[in-house]
């Protein structure tokens, strides 16, 4: 029997895969259900700082609205007494959701700004989570803002949630930081004990004949884990993190890459919106197999088997691995 | 007993004490008593108790005839049940209210006094509606104040538990029901030690009950009804009695005490003027103020003027009276005198007669009627009737508060007279609508009234229209109780708010500066520029009363502070500042505190943005030292245009700038019959931002001017020889209409009459091909094109109208060539509804009858001063009426017989004419073709030719052809209203014209709430959408009103979207015109009270199609005959879910936040019923309809 167990931001963890933020875990029977289907933790969907406020706001403007204007009509809506709009009702779920499972429960933050809206950081970790990931999704539009700016930006709010709360702190990033390992190294020293390889930004498209610019999401396929294994693998040994790699997990064989090259767990949610909740089992299923096959006895073995420090050539993660990629490329278009 | 102190009006007042002390609530939504009922169902959907523990049942009927008859059935069986309502609710109680009586029931309706509809409908307070129900058995009782309406709504119901006569507690409607007043709140001790509970077992034990069975109700002969009736006797001649052992009982328990008849003033009066409700608090005050000065006057105040005890009301009459003014606030044309005054003569006869006058001569009374729809009623009029009764022959049925130049009825007064306490402060503030001036106001009251030793007061003017609408806030406070039922007078008021610079060029807002005292501008001018820009008359008006002056730029603190329009908090905090009644760290605080309080549930932004304008505010707080002279030669703007027809420029136009108080009878009309074609004179100019065209970009569609809720966008084709004299600004290319070549295109805005709602950049389908941003309109500010597009726009309508033969109107860009005959309503901006009337009138308005039902459609259809409804150069336009809000669908056919039977005589006259009038104009008008547009101008012309031979034939009948001859050229009658009307209180009679297979088009604007009335329930209300009277979301499903209509086989049906196909919109219209059996179009109409973003009405409209939620169809009897399925389901299939439309708008998204799980709950069954209901259509659509192979018979014949 294989020993599948690892270890992430201090959680001992069944096995090595994660059902990532999604909307899989807007309900506490959604999160009864991946747990059902054998994930070993759970992060929360994501409570996002603009959506709090962008609620409140438009709530109070619509109630609002056309108020004591006009003599037969003073308001056009009963008032409901309470409105769930700031966090409580993301709380609620997280108490719920650690009364009714196992395995830990991990509350997510999207935000960018050190608000007052950081605080939720301690509530969600008095709601009973064992650990906070911070989700950093900023798409810089304003010219005169710099990246070193945006970095320290970054570090601040890290240092500030970080501040907040005892419980471990993960950070999701994106994958367009100019330096990465300088930045993640950063991350770590303003108190991120993981980090979370890559945010999947949604990308819109257009309509050419309404010329309209339309929200779309895909989702992952297996070719997208290339960009985080490249960077596990680098990061792996250099920073002081425990990682995660997300986007593109969707097989045992890339729960397995994703280890090797350095994650203490993979996360994943388009193959289970793909497939449904059973995929789970079946990848864990797939990577016991594999294990059992190549006769590994456990995931510690394994983690970061294949990082850069690691591997027999580091250079393959570099500008040469590029060059003998294109050269496969050409090869494949020659036959 | 140390009680509470709140600040709060009437409604609110006695809502709490109804609530407390019963069981089931029937409830319908009626001005001005809507409020109860709603503060009931958000109650009880709160799951709050009554003084027994258990949370009283509220159910929402289908009229306030439904609510009496389930308040009926609820008391026969034991409960304690109760209902709120007003006006013409009321009357359609009646019925009811005989039989509650006559069975000795007691209950207590709670009645906010409102005019009952004459020559007009009025939402505003009088007696009216109360008097009309003084003859049906019920004890009323009136409350002039806001504590007495609190006070009397739990003394009503002690007495009619205990005398078994049912009681109607009234209180006057928006004077009382709408003031917010200090009071001192009833526990629910109060409640328990005053209601013994005895008596309501009691009522139980009468209840009907199958374990002891009765039965009542039953039918009476000659021989024993008479003494039946008589019966009762014992219990009515008891009433008055138990009513004062009740207020004594009161009295001891609270220190406030009342009487059936309130005597106050000299012991000595010789003039007493006696009256009932507010007005009576204003009499009381005015003859304190004439007695401290020497008069010898007083005032009887009537509690319970039913059952009229003339013995305690002589009771309370000093001896030494010798006149006596009786005031009614109603009109009885026709009668010996008011109901109030006649009671008083008899009482005053019997007294003497049978010895218990406390005089022994008959003192001279005269009656008077004040006050009808909330007329002002001040101490100055109060006096004028003491003056009066100076008189050796006082005048007897006058009237006082206005000027009667017609039948000289009217007394004089003298306006400056004022009572006003030099201790109280007295505020008076302009606002608009949206910018929460009237909000923080209430909110200013409540932080006065319960955070200070202040008593307040707080009462708010608002003038008719939906979209800038203009507001006024009358505030008083200071160390003593506030009994002044009335606006503050000109030159009273210690500090003048103008929330808005605009209204300085329209409105005389200084007029009620008191001397030396405050004025505050929201002012772009700072303090050492605002001067010079102000207008003549306001320059003059600061001078001369010396007025301090100070200007905030608020809405620049709003823009900075993230508050947008809303400077609500910022001129709060300004006022606090000023008026110095709190100090100023405290007034920020409590201002803070009453923030958190009112925000804090929607969230920590809207408070924390909220707290940034308070701070904000005092920094950008000016004073500006006033010059000593007038600079400006700039003076106010007239109301309206010089070219202006007589009766705009004499009669509408001064209610225009809130003048109409100074109408004299004589200006207005006798039956209440007003031109059309008048909202063009008002130039609201509301709009911050208008469209602009790009004529490169434009494609000639006509979507944009058939989406318009306010038919200020517009087309015109016409010959480019008019362009000689075109103004240089205006825009014009080339057409691209295949009916018009060589023609030029102007598309052109009227930017003094838009709202800047910006539904017709949405709907603009053409993008510029460099910047897809851009459209063929876009929105630019107002202000810099104002001069320019008002030159263009004159010089648009300057251009021939299209000719209406010469192009099929079948195609939306064809039919938008049409002159619209709706234009410039004062509907929300952005109104879903009235782009359809406005469509109905391009399409049919020259020779169209309109009923129209109660509800937003005949407010921005018919209050004054002005009217959408217009007319063409041949002067021809829709012709519109309001009968009643339960009465439209009888009303218009009625309209369709008059129709049926004055041509079925003009074509019969014709024919026994024939040989005078000519056999072949006789036959051509007879047999003529009226289908088409050309058919019926062909039609006009020949009924023209026929009134010239018709003037030189002197048979009588000629005489008599020539009334009717207009009938034999097509006519149309549409039958209008909302949801509330056609799905609820009208069903039963829609249901009966549809039925009848008359010739009418009945069009339902369907918001899916009584919207006019603020966004209560209707059946129309879909599952899962919150509205108030269903507080928790809406339960069931929308009822299916084209479904049922269907099912008479000869009704047209179609359910249409305008966003969501236009075309099949105006296919529709035709084919319900065209069709010579009933029709009915169901419309969605997006609107305010959605919750939505107006702007993108349009897309909801979709999104609802796309949802299935309203999938469009057209049932077209006519197709039977062709053997076919009548019904042509005209949209797809469900192709997104019910949430991705849903939850779009705020009636549904706020249940997912205030009760997530039955959001969904809901959420889920609604989508069920979209699957559902598509199948039936489904299946229904595709059903092979041949009859043996002949198809349908056809239309029934109409008889």
């Amino acid at each position: 029997m294989v020993d599948l167990s690892t270890r992430y931001l201090g959680l001992e963890l069944k096995n090595p895969l994660v059902a990532s933020a999604s909307p899989l875990s807007k309900k506490l029977d959604g999160i009864r259900r991946l747990e059902d289907a054998g994930v070993s933790a759970v992060v929360m969907y994501s409570l996002f700082e603009e959506q709090i406020v962008h609620e409140s706001l438009a709530l109070d403007h619509y109630l609002t609205r056309g108020s004591d204007s006009f003599a037969e009509a003073l308001t056009y809506f009963p008032d409901l007494g309470r409105y769930n709009v700031g966090p409580e009702g993301y709380l609620e779920l997280i108490r719920k959701a650690k009364e009714s499972v196992g395995i830990p429960i991990i509350g997510s933050l999207n935000g960018v700004s050190s608000g007052g809206w950081i605080e939720y950081a301690r509530l969600i970790q008095e709601a009973g989570a064992d650990a906070l990931e911070l989700n950093l999704y900023y798409l810089p539009t304003d010219p005169a803002l710099t990246a070193a700016e945006l970095e320290a930006n970054y570090v601040g709010l890290v240092a500030d949630i970080h501040k907040q709360i005892r419980i471990p702190l993960a950070v999701k990033l994106s994958p367009f930081f100019t330096a990465l390992p300088h930045f993640a190294q950063q991350m770590v020293q303003a108190g991120a004990k993981g980090l979370v390889l890559f945010n999947r930004f949604y990308q819109p498209d257009f309509d050419i004949e309404t010329l309209e610019v339309v929200p779309s999401l895909v989702l992952s396929t297996s070719e997208e884990l290339r960009l985080p294994l490249r960077w596990i693998a680098i990061l792996y040994g250099r920073v002081a993190a425990d990682m995660a790699l997300s986007s593109g997990v969707h097989t045992g064989q890339d729960v397995i890459k994703a280890l090797m090259a350095g994650a203490k767990v993979a996360m994943t949610t388009s193959a289970l919106l793909k497939h449904g909740l059973k995929r789970a089992g079946e990848i864990l299923q797939e990577m016991q197999a594999w294990m059992e096959t190549f006769e590994y006895q456990s995931v510690q073995q394994m983690i970061g088997s294949m990082s850069q420090q690691a591997v027999a050539e580091p250079a393959a993660f570099e500008r040469a691995n590029y060059m003998k990629a294109l050269l496969t490329y050409d090869n494949r278009l020659i036959y | 007993m140390s009680r509470n102190v709140i600040t709060i009006d009437a409604n609110e007042a006695v809502a709490h004490v109804a609530y407390r002390l019963n069981e089931v609530i029937a409830i319908y939504p009626i001005t001005p008593s809507s409020g109860m009922g709603e503060l009931a169902d958000e109650w009880s959907a709160k799951r709050i108790p009554n003084i027994w523990g258990t949370v009283p049942l509220v159910v929402e009927m289908q009229s306030e005839g439904g609510a009496a008859g389930a308040v009926h059935g609820a008391l026969q069986t034991g409960s304690l049940s109760t209902t709120f309502t007003a006006s013409q609710g009321l009357l359609l109680m009646i019925p009811n209210m005989y039989k509650i009586a006559g069975e000795l029931t007691p209950t207590v309706f709670h009645v906010s006094a409102r005019t009952v509809a004459t020559h007009a409908l009025s939402i505003f307070g009088d007696h009216s509606d109360v008097m009309a129900t003084r003859q049906t058995g019920w004890a009323l009782l009136a409350s002039r104040s806001v504590q007495e309406a609190h006070d009397n709504a739990l003394i009503a119901q002690a007495a009619t538990l205990e005398s078994r006569v049912p009681f109607l507690h009234f209180f006057d409607g928006f004077r009382t029901s709408h003031e917010i007043n200090k009071i001192e709140f009833l526990s629910e001790d109060d409640l328990r030690a005053m209601i013994n509970y005895e008596l309501v077992s009691q009522h139980r034990a009468r209840a009907l009950s199958p374990d002891h069975p009765v039965i009542r109700g039953t039918a009476q002969n000659p021989d024993v009804f008479f003494q039946s009736r008589e019966r009762c006797n014992p219990y009515y001649q008891a009433c008055p009695e138990i009513v004062q052992k009740v207020m004594d009982r009161f009295a001891q328990l609270t220190g406030r005490q009342y009487h059936l008849f309130d005597y106050a003033g000299a012991p000595d009066a010789e003039r007493v003027i006696i009256l009932m409700g507010s007005g009576a608090e204003t009499a009381e005050e005015t003859a304190r103020y004439l007695m401290e000065r020497g008069e010898k006057v007083g005032v009887v105040t009537v509690h319970l003027y039913r059952p009229f005890s003339a013995r305690h009301l002589l009771g309370v009459l000093p001896a030494t009276v010798r006149k006596i003014a009786v005031l009614d606030r109603t009109k009885e044309p026709g009668a010996a005198g008011e109901p109030l005054y006649e009671d008083v003569v008899a009482a005053v006869y019997e007294g003497l007669n049978q010895g218990f006058a406390p005089f022994s001569q008959a003192p001279v009374i005269v009656g008077g009627r004040y006050g009808l729809s909330s007329k002002e009623f001040t101490p100055a009029m109060v006096k004028a009737v003491f003056d009066e009764l100076k008189q050796d022959l006082p005048r007897n049925h006058f009237t006082v508060g206005i000027e009667d130049d017609v039948t000289h009825l009217s007394l004089a007064y003298d306006p400056s007279f004022s009572i006003e306490d030099p201790q109280t402060v007295r505020c008076v503030f302009f606002g608009l609508g949206a910018d929460g001036t009237v909000s923080a106001n209430k909110n200013s009251i409540k932080i006065i009234g319960e955070e200070t030793d202040n008593y307040a007061q707080g009462y708010f003017v608002y003038d008719s229209k939906k979209s800038g609408s203009v507001t006024i806030s009358h505030l008083r406070f200071g160390p003593k109780p506030i009994r002044a039922p009335y606006l503050i007078g000109e030159g009273d008021a210690n500090f003048v708010a103008c929330h808005q610079f605009s209204f300085l060029e329209r409105l005389d807002v200084l007029k009620y500066a008191k001397p030396g005292g405050v004025f505050l501008l929201n002012s772009i001018y700072p303090a050492d520029k605002v001067w010079d820009e102000l207008p003549r008359e306001v320059q003059e008006a600061i001078i001369a009363k010396k007025l301090r002056f100070y200007v905030i730029d608020a809405y620049e603190v709003a823009n900075k502070t993230g508050m947008g329009g809303r400077i609500n908090t910022i001129m709060q905090t300004c006022f606090f500042a000023i008026s110095g009644v709190l100090p100023q760290e405290e007034a920020i605080a409590q201002i803070k505190k009453s923030i958190q309080k009112t925000y804090g549930k929607r969230g920590e932004a809207v408070v924390q943005r909220n707290f940034a304008a308070v701070d904000q505010a005092l920094a950008h707080l000016q004073e500006v030292k006033v010059p000593d002279k007038v600079t400006a030669n700039r003076t106010r703007r007239k109301p309206v245009a010089d070219e202006a027809p007589e009766f705009v420029r004499e009669t509408l136009a001064p209610m225009m700038i809130f003048e109409g108080d100074r109408l004299p009878v004589s200006k207005l009309p006798a039956d209440g019959t007003f031109p059309t074609g008048t909202a063009k004179w008002e130039k609201r100019n509301i709009a911050l931002e208008i469209p602009v065209w790009d004529p490169e970009v434009c494609i000639q569609c006509g979507k944009c001017v058939m989406v318009c809720p306010h038919a200020v966008i517009r087309m015109k084709v016409y010959d480019p020889k008019y362009l000689e004299n075109a103004p240089a600004t205006f825009k014009s290319t080339d057409a691209r209409f295949k009916e018009f070549p060589g023609m030029k295109y102007t598309l052109q805005v009227s930017p003094e009459d838009c709202t800047g709602c910006a539904l017709c950049v949405e709907a603009c389908p053409a993008k510029n091909k460099s910047q897809v941003g851009l459209k063929a309109i876009n929105m630019a500010p107002q202000p810099p094109l104002r001069e320019q597009e008002r030159e263009n726009w004159e010089f648009f309508l300057s251009l021939p109208e299209v000719d209406r033969t010469a192009i099929s109107v079948s195609t939306v860009k064809n039919s938008q060539l049409l002159e619209p005959l709706f234009e410039f309503s004062g509907a929300c901006a952005g109104c879903g509804e009235t782009p359809y009337l406005k469509l109905m009138s391009q399409l049919f308005g020259d020779r169209v009858v309109i009923a129209n039902a109660t509800g937003c459609s005949s407010i921005y259809g018919g209050n004054l001063p002005t009217t959408p409804w217009t007319f063409n150069r041949e002067g021809r336009g829709p012709a519109w009426s309001n009968s009643l809000f339960e009465d439209n669908a009888e009303f218009g056919l009625g309209m369709r017989l008059t129709i049926d039977k004055q041509t079925e005589f003009a074509r019969e006259l014709l024919q026994s004419l024939a040989a005078e009038v000519g056999e072949s104009l006789v036959d051509a008008i007879l047999n003529a073709d009226q289908r088409s547009e050309a058919g019926i101008r062909e039609q006009r012309q020949r009924v023209a030719l026929l009134k010239e031979r018709l003037a030189g034939i002197k048979d009588f009948r000629a005489r008599l052809l020539m009334d009717v001859a207009d009938f034999l050229v097509r006519k149309s009658v549409w039958i209008v209203g909302g949801d509330g009307w056609a799905y609820d209180i009208g069903y039963g009679g829609l249901d009966h014209v549809l039925a009848s297979g008359r010739d009418v088009n009945i069009l339902v604007l369907d918001t899916e709430v009584y919207s006019n009335t603020g966004g209560q329930a209707s059946k129309a209300t879909p599952r899962a959408a919150v509205a108030k009277f269903a507080a928790n979301g809406k339960g069931l499903p929308k009822k299916d009103l084209g479904l049922i209509a269907m099912t008479y086989g000869y009704v047209y049906v179609a359910k249409v979207a305008m966003g969501a196909n236009d075309q099949h919109t105006l296919r529709a219209f035709l084919e319900a015109d065209a069709y010579e059996g009933p029709s009915l179009i169901i419309a969605y109409s997006h609107c305010i009270a959605h919750g939505i973003d107006m702007r993108k009405g349009l897309d909801q409209q979709k999104l609802a199609v796309q949802a299935g939620v309203w999938p469009l169809f057209r049932y077209n009897p006519m197709l039977l005959e062709e053997g076919k399925n009548p019904l042509v389901l005209d949209s797809k299939e469900p192709s997104i879910p019910v949430s991705e439309y849903a939850y779009n708008e705020t009636r549904y998204r706020m249940l997912t936040q205030s009760d997530e799980q039955r959001a969904e709950m809901l959420l889920k069954a609604a989508q069920e019923d979209v699957k559902r209901r598509w199948l039936q259509y489904k299946q229904m659509a595709e059903m092979i309809m041949r009859i043996n192979g002949n198809g349908h018979e056809g239309v029934p014949a109409q008889d």
